[in-house]
This record gives C-alpha cells, structure tokens and sequence, in this order.
C-alpha cells in the first residue's frame, strides 16, 4: 500500500496525543469487554436453561420452603414426566470466601431431570450407596484440589447452628452444555432430612419438573399453581429460563445497568475521538490543501483521514481487549466464585472490536467529509 | 513567445481567452481579473507582478486549476480546462501542473525524499521507478545528500529546493511559483532562481511566477503587470542569466 507511509507519519505526528487517544480507547474496550463479561455470566443461566423443565418455588419467596408431599400431586399434573426436588444448604468450606452452592438432592430422580449434569455410573453408585456422599462440579473440584475419595467438611449456618457436616467426595459431574454450571456441590436428600432439626424436615427449597412439551409449559405451570392456590404454601411454576432471569434479577436490572454504562462510554468515545480527528484535520488544512494542489482526490483525503482514525480505534481496541484477556481470568481467581464464572468469549471480542471500528470511522467520517469538501485555495491560504 | 492581446486560437501552450473572476464580499461585487487574454509557449518563463490585491494569484490559481472563473476560457495543451469536472480537474493538475508555494508547503512529518515522492504516489509507477524519479530530481536540485532530512532540518532555501523537486518529479506541463523567494534572504533566493532558469533554459519547461520582487521578476523572459484586472505588458526583458549563471 503506496499511502502507508504517509498515513503512518501522520499517525504518529502527535505522540502524546495519539497515545491519550489509543489510551480512551483501551479503557473503554477494556470497560465493555468486562460489563459484557459480567452480563454474560448472570443472563447464561437463562440462555442455557432446558426448554423442557419448569420450576417450582414457594409463592412468597424461594427462601420460603414447600412440603415434600407436593411432590406426587405435581407428578400427576397431565404433562409432567419427572420431578427431582432440591435444597439450598447455605454451609461454608473452611473459609467464608470460599463459596460454592451446596445442594441436598434428591438421589432418585436428579439425573432423570437434569441429565446434562454428567457423572460416571460408577462414581454415581458410590454415591448413591454412601449416605455421606457428595458429588462435586469440575470446576468447584478443581478450585479446591479435591479428589475422590476426599473428606470434606462443610460448616452450615442455616439448620442446627454451627456444626460442622462431613462427605466423602465420591464424584465429580460435569456439564454437557458450554458454559454450564459446574460448581454445585450435591450430597444426598436422605442425610440432609436426618441432620436438620425437625422444623425443616418433610420441606424442600423447589422442584424441578421435566415436561414432555415445551409449548405445554404455560398450561402445565397454570395446572400446578391453580392445585396450590389458597394453601398454606401457595406455589409459584415458571420455566427454568424465567426462573434463571428472575434469579438475575435480584441483583437489579443487570443488563440495563449494564448497556446504560456501555452506552455512555461509548458516546463518549465517540466525541473524545471525533474531536481529536477534528483538531488533527483542522491543523493540517494546509497540507491537506497542498496534496489536494498536487492532485490527490478528494477520496484519497477522505481515505487518509478515516484510515487515521480506523487505525486509532483498531489499536485501541486490540490493547483493550488484550487487557481484558489478561485481567479477566485473574479477576474470576480473585473473586473466588462470587460470581458466576466469567468468560471472555470471541463473541465479546468481535462485538467489542466491532464496536471500536464503528466508532473509529463514525469520528473520523465528518472531519473527513470536512477535508473532503475544503476548496484547496481557501486551504492552502492557512499554511 | 508570450502575448496578452489575442483573441481568437492560437496554437500556445496556455491560452486564456476573457477571463473573468469576480468576488462577492458583502454584497459587494470585487472585478479581480476583467475580460484577461495571455498566449504563453511551451519554453517560455513569464513574471506576473502587480500590487497587493491585483489578482497575481488568483490568475496563478485559475491556470492551476484550483479556482474556477466567472467567466472565460483556459486551454493547456488543447484541454480546456474551465469546462473540467472537479475529480477530473484533480487529475488534470496531477499530470499537467506543478506547483511551488511561498512557504514550501512540504509535508513535515515526511523525509525530502517522502515529500517529493507525493506527486508519484498518484502514478502507477513501481516502488524501484519511483525512487529512480526521486533520486534524479532531488539531485537536479542538489540534495540527494538530504533526501532522508525532514523539513525542520534543512534550512529554508532547501526547503524550496525540495518544494521545486516535488514540482518536476512528475514532469509536469508547466510549473507555476507563487511568489518562491518571498520567504528566503537574497543569497537564497538567487540560488533558488539560477535553478527555476536553469530548468526554463536546461530542461525546456514552462514557467509562470508571481512575484512581488523586481529584481527576481526581471529574470524572466517576459514580465506583465496586473492593473486593473488586465494584464499590460512591460517589455521584453533582458535574461541577466542568460547563458546560466547558476
């Protein structure tokens, strides 16, 4: 490309400048590439959610706990072919940093509702044998250097004060679905309804229900909240993809935050860069005048000018994302699983790019039309 | 030779037929140029003088092909350029016109060398021709040791010399000066003129210069004053460096 050194020269006419500019740009891609993160760990559960599972929870609150004996009547509701019940256990492992969902399970029936959570048959018989048996995620096993056959205590807050519950580790599942969960940690219904006090037995914290129909979703949950209605435990049916928004939810409106603070960025890269390519075109009227004298096309100066700021944006943007793929990882490390798991996806590294590109020729387009436009006599007065 | 009084064709190099440019300026009618005739050969090196205002480089602007008239005709070469396009016109100065400004116009963050390889930028020259035509014109002006200086790094009569080579790289039609020595002391400005001659008497090409400086004015063959928006001759004049005293 013959332009290159001119582009290039002029690039780098002003260092200090060209380096706040790539600096704006590196932060903003940086910022966006961890709010996307961010917003992509709290909305995968909805996006991974099985289309044919519905859950259940107490109407007031999931806090709230529904009777054991639902199970069989919901089991009965036309279009419901398995149903698996779960509790939140709530306990700390050795530190209070070191959280991880625990759930007790309900042995018979977890794999025939959520059969993407994979467990070897073997290990799963252990388990099933062991009333103390857990089962942990990969990535929980893998955060804490366990293998099977580990003792592991966990300390519950929640049910009989401050004991402390030891399992064997007797396997390890792992999802099928990308980006599937794979920090729970379950151990067995059974042990859990022999170790709480007696206010808690017969209860659980939701079922989970597969269904033979996803289109049957809307009657089957209506079928089960109608059965329920004006107990003392009215219940409230939605589908895991709801289920998972409204979990979400809780934490505010995370994508709203979260595109209202992109937004902003964004638009205000957008002025930063499109004033510096305004004063950078304005400095050089002159010049640009004289290569317009010698006859170069108005085209070539409007290429001139958008390559500048295409080029800004592209190593902004690189560095940016570059950052982000460094600090991410250590960030999900230093949360210590706070966060559901953050993952810098190339989808979020071709939108961000894409992103900055846009901005980088939108900014650079109207002082490039300027140029474009000038009459090379009017131009070649400022030198 | 150059005449100002034609008016039907000609066989010239450049011929201007009733040019006109008129500006408004504050509702104001401003007649620069008024019915302007010139015949300039291929060879021949004309000084256009006159007061500030008189309109010396609207003209320059006019035959470059920068500005266009109210009225009238210019033809170089047989192309009639009042009648060009704007992207045509581009084209045309890039083949035809070459151009050397008061203040250089150089480009600051290029070498010598990236400065008067612009105008082949625009050409389909291969890299190696390129450097060929550089080198050859860079040393018709006399800095093929400065090619990789920049700008700031050479003193202002060399900046012109680098401005002329840019001029000629492409070797255009004809060359047209706006004012080349009103930034330069007298040693300067003499060097940058036995080169101007040099390229009218050595390499045939056509000149037309604007300038505010008897001294330099009277070097060329003809000079013609502006008055008035016409154009009167004063005199054939006689070459003081005829012979090449460069």
């Amino acid at each position: 490309m013959k332009f290159r050194g001119l582009i290039f020269a002029n690039l780098f006419r002003k260092k200090i400048r060209l380096i706040l500019t790539v600096g704006s740009f590196a932060v903003a891609l940086f910022l966006f590439s961890f709010l996307a993160v961010v917003k992509g760990a709290f909305g995968r559960g909805a996006d991974i959610a099985g289309a044919d599972r519905l859950i259940t929870i107490n109407r007031i609150s999931i806090i709230q706990p529904l009777p054991l004996n639902y199970r069989d009547k919901i089991l009965r509701v036309p279009g419901v072919v398995a149903i698996t019940h779960n509790n939140w256990f709530g306990g700390v492992y050795q530190d209070e940093k070191n959280f991880f969902p625990q759930f007790a399970i309900d042995v018979e029936n977890q794999r025939k509702v959520l059969p993407e959570l994979k467990v070897p048959d073997d290990q799963w018989a252990n388990f099933v044998k062991d009333r103390q048996g857990a089962i942990a995620g990969a990535k929980t096993a893998a955060r804490f250097g366990w293998k099977i056959g580990d003792r592991i205590p966990i300390k519950t807050t929640i049910f009989g004060g401050a004991t402390t519950w030891e399992f064997n580790l007797d396997g390890i599942y792992h999802s099928e679905r990308p980006g599937g969960d794979e920090s729970q940690f379950w151990f067995q219904w059974d042990a859990f309804e022999e170790g709480v006090p007696k206010s808690f037995k017969d209860h659980v914290g939701w079922y989970v229900l597969k269904i033979e129909n996803p289109d049957d979703a809307p009657r089957i949950a209506k079928a089960i909240d109608d059965a329920f209605s004006n107990s003392d435990f009215e219940t409230k049916t939605e589908t895991e993809s709801a289920f998972a928004a409204g979990w979400v939810k809780q934490f505010g409106n995370i994508e709203f935050l979260i595109l209202s603070i992109g937004g902003v960025v964004f638009f205000t890269l957008l002025l930063v860069t499109g004033n510096t390519m305004a004063i950078s075109v304005r400095e050089r009227f002159g010049e640009l005048g004289t290569l317009k004298a010698i006859g170069f096309s108005d085209r070539t100066i409007l290429f001139f000018v958008l390559a500048e700021s295409l080029l800004i944006s592209l190593i902004g943007g690189l560095l940016g994302l570059g950052l982000a793929a460094l600090a991410i990882p250590a960030l999900a490390k230093a949360l210590n699983g706070l966060l559901p798991e953050l993952i810098l996806s190339p989808a979020i590294l071709s939108v961000g790019l894409g992103t900055a590109l846009l901005v980088g020729i939108v900014s650079g387009l109207l002082p490039g039309i300027g140029a474009m436009r000038m009459r090379v006599v009017n131009a070649l007065r400022r030198v | 030779m150059v005449r100002v009084d034609s008016t039907g064709r000609s066989n010239s190099l450049i011929q201007v037929r009733g040019l006109d440019k008129t500006y408004k300026r504050g509702g104001e009618e401003i007649h620069v140029l008024q019915g302007l005739n010139l015949d300039v050969d291929k060879g021949d090196f004309v000084a256009f003088m006159g007061p500030s205002g008189s309109g010396k480089t609207t003209l320059l602007n006019l035959l470059g092909g920068l500005d266009v008239p109210t009225r009238g005709s210019i033809s170089v070469a047989g192309d009639e350029v009042t009648n060009m396009s704007a992207a045509k016109l581009t084209q045309w100065r890039a083949r035809h016109v070459g151009f050397i400004f008061q203040m250089y116009n150089l480009i600051p963050v290029l070498t010598a060398f990236q400065n008067v390889e612009l105008p082949l930028l625009l050409t389909k020259l291969s890299k190696s021709d390129r450097r060929r035509h550089v080198e050859t014109a860079l040393g018709v002006v006399g800095l093929s040791e400065r090619m990789n200086h920049y700008p700031r790094q050479l003193s202002g009569g060399q900046e012109q010399r680098v401005a002329i080579a840019r001029a000629i790289v492409a070797d255009p039609t004809f060359l047209l000066c706006d004012e080349p020595t009103g930034d330069l002391d007298r040693k300067s400005a003499d060097e940058i003129m036995n080169l101007i001659i040099r390229l009218v008497k050595e390499f045939g090409k056509t000149v037309l210069m604007v300038t505010h400086d008897p001294v330099v004015a009277k070097l060329a063959d003809l000079e013609l004053h502006l008055e008035k928006g016409l154009l009167v001759e004063a005199g054939q004049q006689q070459n003081a460096y005829a012979g090449g005293a460069a």
